[in-house]
């Protein structure tokens, strides 16, 4: 057992991952990932290419290059930089390209914010990667082992985010229990790509795709996001066996005989357990699923008759960005909580249930108190 | 049982780096899980700082900040006059305060301890470019409230720097674990 900072535990993953390239660019509140893989690289404890790049974007365009030679990369990123990054985001996707990731959620500017917020990683919702959010220091671990698994599985294909919220866990230090190297690599082979850049037998990719072409491309990254259901689902079985940590696309507690089932995601869900707990103790049957996995989209474990969602992100104009990808599905009631870092305590998530109770939903702390 | 603690400090004084080695200390106590975590802000030099720890014998999962603290630790007695220190703390609380005052000189609505770190520091030469080291004597004395031993903090420190450096600053803070006064 060590106990270590999100943002050390994510580094030792990734070098226990053994990327071949890692292409960062520093920005708060992911910088202490990128430092301390530099020092891996430059003490010898990592054999890896690391390439300080002059932005986000080519540190993207970087993995991307790496990766279509068949190597395992890493990068790891926050807020704007995931911005800056966004077209080269999309490109890892279309091109099918293992990359794994850690974005660690910060609020976007102006005005100028450094805090935990959804909203940079949900706004990636759409670029076909698939993406993890973390509650704890021992689950950011585990994830980004799992990340490469599930991204190289040849029913996949495609890069994973693994997110977690800046300071609240990326500053925290936690005890984390970190398996030996050998099980690891046992675990984690080295990465066989089905195709690659390779100057002995050459093919090309990022080509032209003519109309008639283009949708077959994005169905079968469609579909190869929908089996990513079970790749992840079993990826988190086979680690549990192995590490005694099982994971799955979402976590459930005592939803069995809810009233009301919250619905969050990363350091809220966690929060949320303990909201749990004091409801149950006032008697109310209050139960918790925690998103852990937000694309591939599990909306059909998510069978409550009654859902709270809590939102660290909005979509302006809309609402909340989960709220409104869960709303078709029945009696659902959203609150905004947390932008910008703000704190939201169990007795905050105790209160919004109470609301929710009385029909009631929207801003917390602003619409609703 | 979930301990709550609350670090103040300036910045440069390691009260994150106190809070670090406590809960580094009561994992090795045989608690089952810890957090330390600062509040991010404006840091600089001397600005006042935040620094938190949680400390339990079950699963945490709280992950907010702290309004209710068991234990405020106060590294340096200027900050009493700028911070509410004893803001939210619980009723059986404590304030354990860095000064050669006795308890009984501060009017705080819990109880109070007073340990003089900075001496210790001063004469156990605990100086970094001339400054007094005042975290770890402060870890000392907190063990005391929290029922860690002695011997896990000063394991905790040794491991955070070796040599001498390490000694140093374990032998501070069982002087300040042995000084503290309530």
């Amino acid at each position: 057992m060590i106990i270590d900072t999100a943002n050390h535990i994510a580094a030792l993953a990734a070098k226990m991952a053994k990327p071949a390239v890692i292409a960062a660019y520093p920005i708060t509140p992911q910088t202490t990932i990128v430092e301390k893989l530099a020092q891996y690289v430059e003490n010898g404890e990592l054999n890896a290419q690391y390439i300080r790049v002059e932005s986000e974007h080519s540190a993207m365009a970087a993995c991307i290059g790496a990766a279509a030679t068949g190597v395992r990369t890493f990068t790891a990123t926050s807020s704007h930089g995931l911005l800056l990054m966004h077209e080269m985001v999309h490109w890892a996707a279309l091109a099918r390209l293992p990359i794994v990731m850690v974005n660690v959620n910060r609020a976007i500017g102006p005005g100028w914010n450094i805090w935990s917020d959804s909203n940079d990683s949900m706004g990636q919702r759409d670029t076909g990667w698939i993406q993890i959010y973390a509650s704890s220091n021992q689950e950011v671990y585990d994830s980004i082992i799992q990340a490469y698994k599930i991204a190289e599985h040849s029913d996949v294909m495609l890069p994973v985010m693994v997110a977690y919220d800046g300071f609240i866990l990326s500053h925290t230090s936690m005890p984390v229990d970190v398996p030996e190297q050998s099980k690891i690599d046992e675990f984690l082979p080295e990465f066989k790509s089905l195709w690659k850049l390779d100057i002995e037998n050459p093919v090309t990719h990022g080509n032209i795709i003519m109309p008639s072409d283009y949708m077959d491309v994005r169905y079968s990254m469609n579909e190869a996001m929908k089996k990513a259901k079970k790749v992840i689902e079993e990826v988190g079985e086979e680690y549990g066996k192995k590490f005694g940590r099982s994971y799955g696309l979402i976590e459930e507690y005592m939803t069995e005989d809810a009233d009301y089932v919250i619905i969050a995601t990363a350091a809220i869900a966690a929060e949320a357990k303990e909201a749990v707990k004091k409801l149950r103790e006032k008697g109310k049957k209050a139960g918790l699923a925690r998103l852990r996995v937000f694309r591939p989209m599990p909306y059909e474990l998510l069978k409550y008759d009654k859902m709270i969602v809590i939102d660290r992100a909005v979509s302006v104009g809309l609402g909340g960005v989960l709220y409104n990808e869960l709303r078709w599905m029945g009696d659902v009631y959203g609150f905004i909580a947390g932008l910008g870092g703000k704190d939201v305590g169990y007795a905050d998530i105790v209160r919004m249930y109470e609301l929710a109770e009385k029909g009631k939903e929207g801003w917390y702390g602003i619409e609703v108190k | 049982m979930l301990k709550e603690i609350v670090f103040h400090g300036r910045g440069g004084q390691g009260a994150v780096t106190a809070a670090n080695i406590l809960a580094s200390a009561a994992l090795k106590d045989g608690h089952k899980d810890v957090q330390a975590f600062p509040f991010f802000g404006a840091e600089r030099r001397g600005a006042p700082v935040r620094a938190f720890a949680r400390i339990s014998d079950e699963e945490i999962n709280l992950r907010s900040e702290i309004k209710e603290p068991d234990i405020v630790v106060v590294l340096d007695t200027g900050l009493l006059s700028v911070v509410d220190v004893a803001s939210g703390v619980k009723e059986n609380g404590l304030i354990l305060i860095n000064t050669n005052m006795p308890p009984s000189h501060f009017n705080f609505p819990c109880k109070v301890a007073t340990v003089d770190a900075t001496s210790i520091a001063i004469e156990q030469n605990l100086l970094v470019s001339g400054i007094p080291v005042v975290n770890t004597p402060m870890v000392g004395a907190l063990a005391k409230f929290l029922g860690i031993s002695i011997e896990a903090i000063k394991e905790a420190i040794k491991e955070r720097w070796r040599g001498e450096a390490g000694e140093k600053n374990a032998k501070g803070a069982e002087i300040a674990y042995n000084m503290v006064k309530t």
